[in-house]
């Protein structure tokens, strides 16, 4: 099922999900958006590529297993509440750079967190959709 | 509670001053667990001679735990705390008194010598890294079971043992037979375990602390209590199981599937005495009173006779070990059910005297085993000429079990003679036990040994270092602390006072001359070494007996475990057809059907207000938007394909992400958009695979589905209604709001809510989705192997 129109448009579409994607990760803490919205345009992102293209392809574009996708999230999300231990703070007690850094805005491991939600959201919508379109 | 102190604040929750003492404390209950993770890589390194290496923890373990006596003999109980979840009264504190100290020491004493025997006696064996692994997990639990004075921290280190031990017996998981056996141990301990949970929490509610230590204080309060019988049939059934006490005892023996250095460490030496000591922890709060006075004796006892009398009908090395552990932990059990201080101190130098000489004849029955490639007792002879080394450990620790004197054991069982003549019942149960152990284990030190030597399957030879040293090591302890009796003085005080608060100091002496008590133990000892080398000489008949009485044995308690194994997978298996009938709409109509009679059975009885009902608030958007929804629903009801059907659901989605934008959630609408159309890709992948759509269903059928379904839309209508009436100034929401940006940097609440506030919350949802996902996968993958030929272990399984 090759659709001329929707492989074109998904050149382009694609990427800018991709980027919108990241876009609303990062914004979530100030303004509408965040980790679960962020993973689930990437999701969206990366499901158009596979009616596209198939999902043989999607997966080459991807390059990682999604399953791997949800333990790096996980394991990100994970880390981001033990970070508070070694510096003698309960376990999940926010901690904040003191500057911005430029484009991501404020780093703290709330932030680190959402990363880690926004990777669990892809891999598991992901494993799903491949999954099921493969079968 | 949650207003005044959220998890997340940065200023008052920090670990008070954190000491180094508390961080070196925690380091060594948790090390076994962080160089478990090591452990596989050593062996790749590093192959037979990583046992040495991996030997390092435990014997640092040991030092650092012996660099405490000072401290506990002079009374004191050194206390860590780390505070967890301080309003919740949730903390990691550990506690080393006299109990904890000594049990501590032969974890990880007798754990050093079990990692040096591992090395020798796996070998090459490739899977080695694994066994190291779990030892270390077991270790580490062990420790912390023993050092903890939390009730939580306790369960869960209970748990981790007889998971770490499910692990280990099923170490060869090729093989049925440990596959069953390790099952077994976990289905029985397990079930031990979720009956000492309840006991726990109720201790814990009843004296409104977690912390052992201080609800030892509230002792009479507990017995005066009502649920007092309910916590110590918990508390014991927890005990029982776990020290294989009658008629739980049955799945000790069948743990010795096992490579035997597991056999020594957890089910001769360590784990099985949990339930020992965890009677011995609660014995000041829970005893002095006959309910739990007499249960622990009687139990003990009766487990100390049976299992004394079932080690003589085997044959094979390490059940003959097995039964003779059931009989000790028989005993232990018993001495802390007396409740003297003469039985607590009898108690403790019996748990080490059984350590030692127990460990060191699994770890002689493994290098027999290893040697000469049977374990059967008639097929052995002879040994001492091509393993002189090990039958001398073997000799040492036989004395010691038999209670020679000038070894430690004959300490040992003097105090514990001592404290049963008061009773002549239990005496005369403790001599025939001793008895029987006696004969018991003179077969696999002497008659292995001794004699004319038996054809084996494999040419004996001495043992190398590894698996000598360990047994050695304990042979020699049993002397020194035998020769040396007020070398334990001060150790068994301080055992004493944990029990005991105003104990007077321990004095113990080999010969205390044969006036009064001391006279006549000592004849009681004599007596049972004369009686113990008669039944020796009639093993023969002993063993036949055995094959006489093999269709009794048959209705032991092995078969009471079966029928009930049998007997609950049926009523799985009833109860499955029942409520799992495969059919998704049944699940659908019973969720639904049951939530919505009892939601409106509750507002029935107490409707909270009137619901609100302001009709000149709607505007005409509000209209528009609504009437398109509903158009939709009646077209994907009525829709006559399962396409059009997803595309209508999608036009109520994006109506309901419309709503939320209007009402100022914005948040909620960009996920309820994004969950819309990765939901439609979803539904069209699936709607791929279904057969075509037809309308099967009867007239009745949907009649009954529509009233169910309209009924939900009024529940839910009325509940919006209502809540909407109610007042909604919640102060958890003014709370979020003001916190958000002083306390979390972000502006977007709900976003701060999810990351920070109730940040848990997410981890927890968010690994629930990753599981589902797995979940998801499993089962798609399931349908594509099913056409491919099945690989199974089906192959490695042991022909018998």
């Amino acid at each position: 099922m090759y659709s001329l129109i929707l492989s074109t448009a998904t050149r382009a579409i694609m990427p800018l999900m991709l980027v919108f994607s990241l876009f609303m990760l990062l914004r979530g803490h100030n303004e509408p958006g965040g980790g679960f919205v962020g993973g689930l345009v990437a999701a969206t992102a990366f499901s158009l590529y596979a009616l596209a293209y198939g999902v043989e392809r999607a997966r080459g574009t991807l390059r990682l297993d999604p399953r791997l996708l949800i333990a790096a999230g996980l394991l990100v999300a994970c880390l981001s509440a033990l970070l508070a231990l070694p510096l003698g703070l309960p376990v999940m007690t926010a901690a904040w750079a003191p500057e911005p850094v430029v484009v991501v805005g404020k780093v703290g491991t709330p932030i680190l967190f959402d990363v880690g939600v926004y990777l669990i959201v892809l891999g598991v919508t992901l494993t799903m959709i491949f999954g099921l379109a493969e079968e | 509670v949650l207003l005044s102190r959220p998890a997340c604040v940065l200023s008052d929750t920090r670990i008070p001053a954190a000491n180094d003492t508390l961080r070196t404390m925690l380091l060594a209950v948790l090390s076994g667990f962080v160089f478990s993770a090591v452990a596989p890589f050593l062996f790749r390194a590093l192959g037979r001679r990583a046992g040495w290496i991996v030997a390092l923890v435990p014997l640092s373990l040991t030092a650092y735990f012996a660099s405490f006596a000072p401290q506990v003999f002079a009374g004191e109980a050194p206390r860590f705390v780390v505070e967890w979840v301080p309003t919740m009264g949730a903390s990691l504190s550990f506690r080393l008194d006299g109990l904890s100290l000594l049990f501590a020491l032969i974890v990880v004493g007798i754990g050093t010598l079990i990692f040096v025997y591992a090395g020798g006696y796996m070998g090459d064996d490739p899977q080695t890294g694994r066994l190291y692994c779990l030892l270390l997990i077991f270790m580490a639990s062990m420790v912390g079971l023993v050092t903890t004075d939390n009730l939580i921290a306790l369960y869960i280190f209970w748990e981790l043992t007889s998971i770490s031990s499910y692990l280990l017996i099923g170490y060869k998981h090729g093989h049925e037979k440990s596959r069953k056996a390790a099952l077994q141990a976990l289905l029985v301990t397990g079930a031990g375990g979720l009956a000492l949970l309840p006991g726990l929490v109720m201790l814990g509610f009843l004296t409104g602390t977690f912390e052992i230590s201080e609800l030892l204080q509230h002792g009479e309060a507990i017995r005066a209590s009502y649920l007092y019988p309910a916590i110590v049939f918990c508390v014991l059934a927890g005990a029982f199981t776990k020290s294989a006490q009658f008629p739980f005892h049955f799945w000790l023996p069948s743990a010795m599937e096992a490579p035997t250095p597991i056999s020594a460490y957890l089910h001769s030496a360590t784990m099985v005495k949990a339930g020992v000591f965890l009677i011995g922890r609660f014995a000041p709060a829970l005893g002095g009173d006959p309910l739990w006075n007499v249960t622990v004796v009687g139990v003990g006892a009766t487990t100390m006779v049976v299992g004394a009398f079932l080690a003589t009908q085997q044959s094979d090395l390490k059940s003959i070990l097995a039964y003779t552990t059931v009989m000790a932990l028989g005993t232990l059990t018993m001495l802390f059910g007396i409740g003297t201080e003469g039985a607590a101190v009898a108690a403790a130098l019996y748990v080490v005297a059984h350590a030692l000489y127990k460990g060191a004849l699994f770890m002689v029955a493994g290098a027999i085993d290893h040697e000469t490639g049977t374990r059967d007792i008639r097929r052995l002879g002879g040994l001492r000429a091509a393993m002189p080394i090990t039958a001398a450990a073997a000799g040492l620790a036989f004395l010691s079990a038999a209670g020679i004197p000038a070894l430690f054991g004959f300490l040992a069982k003097e105090n514990v003679y001592l404290e049963l003549l008061v009773s002549p019942a239990l005496t005369a149960a403790a001599i025939v036990a001793n008895v029987f152990v006696f004969a018991a284990l003179a077969a696999v030190a002497y008659s292995a040994f001794y004699g004319a030597p038996v054809a084996t399957p494999k040419r004996p030879h001495e043992v190398p270092l590894a698996m000598w040293l360990g047994p050695v090591v304990l042979g020699v302890l049993s002397v020194l602390l035998g020769l040396f009796p007020f070398l334990s003085d001060r150790f068994a005080f301080a055992v004493l006072r944990t029990l005991y608060a105003e104990a007077e100091p321990v004095h113990l002496a080999l010969w205390h001359g044969l006036e009064g008590r001391y006279g006549v133990v000592l004849t009681l000892s004599v007596l049972t070494l004369a009686l113990g080398l008669g039944a020796f000489r009639l093993r023969a008949h002993l063993l036949g007996f055995a094959t006489r009485m093999a269709r009794v044995y048959a209705y032991g308690p092995t078969r009471w475990y079966e029928a009930g194994l049998a007997a609950l997978m049926e009523v799985a298996r009833a109860q499955t057809r029942v409520l799992q009938n495969g059919y998704l709409r049944f699940y659908l109509l019973t969720v639904v059907g049951v939530t919505v009679v009892s939601a409106f059975y509750v507002l029935a009885t107490r409707m909270p207000g009137a619901p609100y009902w302001n009709v000149a608030d709607i505007e005409i958007y509000e209209v528009l938007l609504l009437g398109m929804m509903v158009a939709a629903t009646i077209f994907v009801v009525r829709a006559e394909s399962r396409l059009t059907a997803v595309v209508g659901l999608g036009i109520i989605g994006y109506g309901v992400s419309i709503l939320f934008l209007l009402y100022g959630a914005p948040d909620l609408a960009l996920t309820q958009f994004s969950i819309e159309t990765l939901g439609v890709v979803l539904l069209v992948l699936v709607l791929y695979r279904l057969p075509e759509f037809i309308r099967a269903s009867s007239a009745a059928a949907r009649a009954r589905d529509l009233v169910v379904a309209l009924s939900v839309g009024a529940l839910m209508t009325l509940l919006t209604l209502l809540a909407v009436a109610q007042p909604s100034e919640s102060p958890l929401t003014r709370y979020y709001a003001e916190a958000s940006y002083p306390l979390g940097f972000g502006r977007n609440v709900v976003n701060v809510i999810l990351v920070d506030f109730r940040g848990l919350d997410t981890l927890g949802e968010t690994t629930v989705l990753a599981i589902a996902a797995l979940g998801v996968y499993a089962l798609l993958r399931l349908r594509i192997e099913r056409e491919a030929p099945p690989r199974g272990v089906a192959g490695q399984d042991d022909p018998q």
